[in-house]
């Protein structure tokens, strides 16, 4: 077992920039994560690509990870890759898995930069072979230079489907036709957001710049679309869908990519007690938090886009901000010159999210991706329908843990990443309550699938 | 259904997919190389059979689980290949073998 002042779960903008923090405040840091190399998803594989011609194709936002992953590398923070943390024991006490052997490491304070996920968003047809989401065929372009071998029909709503079907264009993809899944009228309804929004243009005309390039390559676009099914014998072969207005389609696909907007991964707050709050915008739980990140278990932290949907820029200066905290309470920094060097962070943080309130109006996700079909799967693991689950809270006033127990929704290996918030939502319907009200999950350790083998493995001491 | 843009040279090296010789680039996700494969899937789930291919790509989903050198349900798109490295597709609920 190894004692050290500060754990960090993470190695994307916020965990990167909380580890260089803490690490100039003297602090001894240990910074875990699952992926191989450091980066979070935005900048994967960014040591390695940024200074290739792919990574001149995906784009100078990407490349600028390369200058974060040196700083963050030179920080002289322990960095751990390849790692999943399981189960976090009050006192702090980690439990770790690496390359097949578990170990446990203690801490002072605890800095969660987790950051989020795609929002699972269940249609007839998802769990098909051929149906994978956009985030993760960026990721296939990012580190593996790998692309739909056909031409790919992507559907959703969102920043993400524009960057990655400019940069997909750019490699040399096809792209067969985009099902913008954003309802009409979003644009006016986000509009009196702009205002504020002022600081926030330059990445409104990114995203403007993204719609031109798509226009001008003449990429089909579909608009208000609101149902999406996809068909076939094992794998997809077809794909149907349904516009607002009534105008529907069968049309032959082979790789269908969704995102219809990410949300936090809250499942180690949740673990650790930590209390969460209904974001009505981002229609997510979010961890509650004080001005530095800290949540409502005392040495706990979350930083990044675990602690509420803001982008790169903002997680990097939540992760300063919790990392400043993790300084003063474990190392003994003066209070004055914490908030010192807080103080342009905070600005530069409020500049970063004014843009959000709007972003979040225009790309709320469409009613329909809450109310699946009686027959479409909703726990992709257990296989359990949306009617199910209906038909289940219907009968008494069960909540997610019952029907849990009662149906094995969320049950499975991903432990309800996926069908979450669409169980929260068929409940609220159900029983005619506000969604925020229905509650989660109860998540229990082990947050990771951990074998028999491992667990054995917990602090052998070396021969 | 995915194609690499790119020939891997000298970072290229060989994994063995259901004992057949597939073609790799070092560090690259075993998730990625399944999806290059004619049968992109990776497993078939233990309630209904159907199979399942990855899907998240970030470790989130469980879907692209297999057997990579004799340990089973291993989150492929968290696993970089390395040489030699042997995955067979997983078909169905485990049973116990004799």
């Amino acid at each position: 077992m190894s004692a050290i002042d500060l754990l960090i779960v993470g190695a994307g903008p916020a965990g990167m920039a909380a580890a260089v923090a803490a690490r100039r405040h003297g602090l001894s840091v240990l910074v875990v994560d699952d992926q191989p190399a450091p980066g979070g998803q935005i900048w994967r594989a960014v040591e390695t690509v940024a200074a290739t011609p792919r990574g001149a194709r995906l784009g100078a936002a990407y490349r600028g990870g390369a200058e974060r992953t040196a700083t963050f590398r030179a920080c002289g923070a322990s960095y751990e890759p390849g790692s999943q943390l399981w189960q976090i024991e009050p006192g702090f006490r980690a439990f770790l898995t690496r390359a097949g052997k578990a170990r446990t490491v203690t801490a002072k304070a605890i800095i969660l930069a987790t950051g989020a996920q795609e929002r699972p968003t269940p249609f007839p047809g998802w769990t098909l072979p051929g149906v994978l989401t956009v985030g993760a065929a960026q990721i296939l372009l990012k580190t593996a230079d790998t692309v739909p071998a056909q031409p790919v029909w992507i559907a959703g709503s969102g920043p993400l489907p524009l960057l990655y079907m400019t940069q997909l264009l750019a490699a040399g993809g096809k792209i067969a036709g985009f099902l913008d899944t954003t309802p009409r009228g979003r644009v006016r309804a986000a509009l009196p957001h702009l205002p504020r929004a002022v600081s926030g243009l330059g990445d409104l005309a990114k995203g403007l710049a993204w719609t031109w390039a798509l226009k001008r390559a003449g990429v089909a676009v579909i608009r208000h679309v609101t149902e999406l099914a996809a068909d076939g014998d094992g794998k997809l072969q077809t794909l149907r869908y349904r516009t607002e207005d009534g105008r529907a389609d069968a049309v032959p696909a082979e790789v269908l990519l969704v995102h219809e907007g990410v949300v936090p991964s809250i499942h180690a707050p949740l673990a650790l007690g930590c209390a969460v709050e209904w974001h009505p915008l981002q229609q997510c739980y979010v961890p509650k938090l004080d001005a530095w990140g800290e949540t409502s278990q005392a040495g706990i932290f979350v930083a990044g886009d675990g602690a509420g949907i803001g982008g790169a820029e903002a997680a990097e200066l939540r992760g300063g901000l919790a990392g400043l905290r993790a300084a003063v309470t474990v190392g003994g920094l003066a209070e004055a010159a914490a908030e010192a060097e807080a103080r342009p962070l905070r600005r530069r943080l409020a500049r970063a999210l004014a843009l959000r309130p709007f972003l979040d109006t225009l790309f709320a996700p469409r009613p329909q991706a809450f109310a699946p079909a009686d027959a479409t799967i909703v726990c992709r693991c257990e296989e359990i329908t949306a009617g199910e689950i209906r038909a289940r809270a219907a009968l008494g006033r069960p909540g997610p843990n019952q029907l849990k127990a009662f149906t094995r929704a969320g049950m499975g290996p991903c432990q309800g990443r996926q069908c979450g918030y669409t169980v929260m939502h068929l409940v609220a319907a159900a029983q005619q309550r506000p969604v925020g009200e229905v509650g989660f999950y109860r998540v229990r350790p082990p947050l990771k699938p951990v074998t028999l083998g491992e667990l054995a493995s917990l602090d052998e001491t070396a021969p | 259904m995915f194609r690499k843009l790119h020939d891997p040279g000298a970072e290229g090296v060989t994994i063995y997919i259901d004992g057949e010789a597939v073609a790799a680039e070092a560090g690259e996700s075993l998730a990625t190389v399944m999806l290059r494969q004619p049968k992109a899937w990776t497993r078939t789930t233990p309630v209904s059979g159907s199979p399942r291919a990855p899907y998240c790509l970030m470790g989130v989903c469980f879907d692209c689980l297999a057997e990579v050198d004799g340990i089973a349900s291993v989150q492929t798109c968290l696993t970089p290949v390395t040489a030699g490295m042997r995955v067979a597709r997983q078909h169905g609920r485990r049973v116990l073998s004799a």
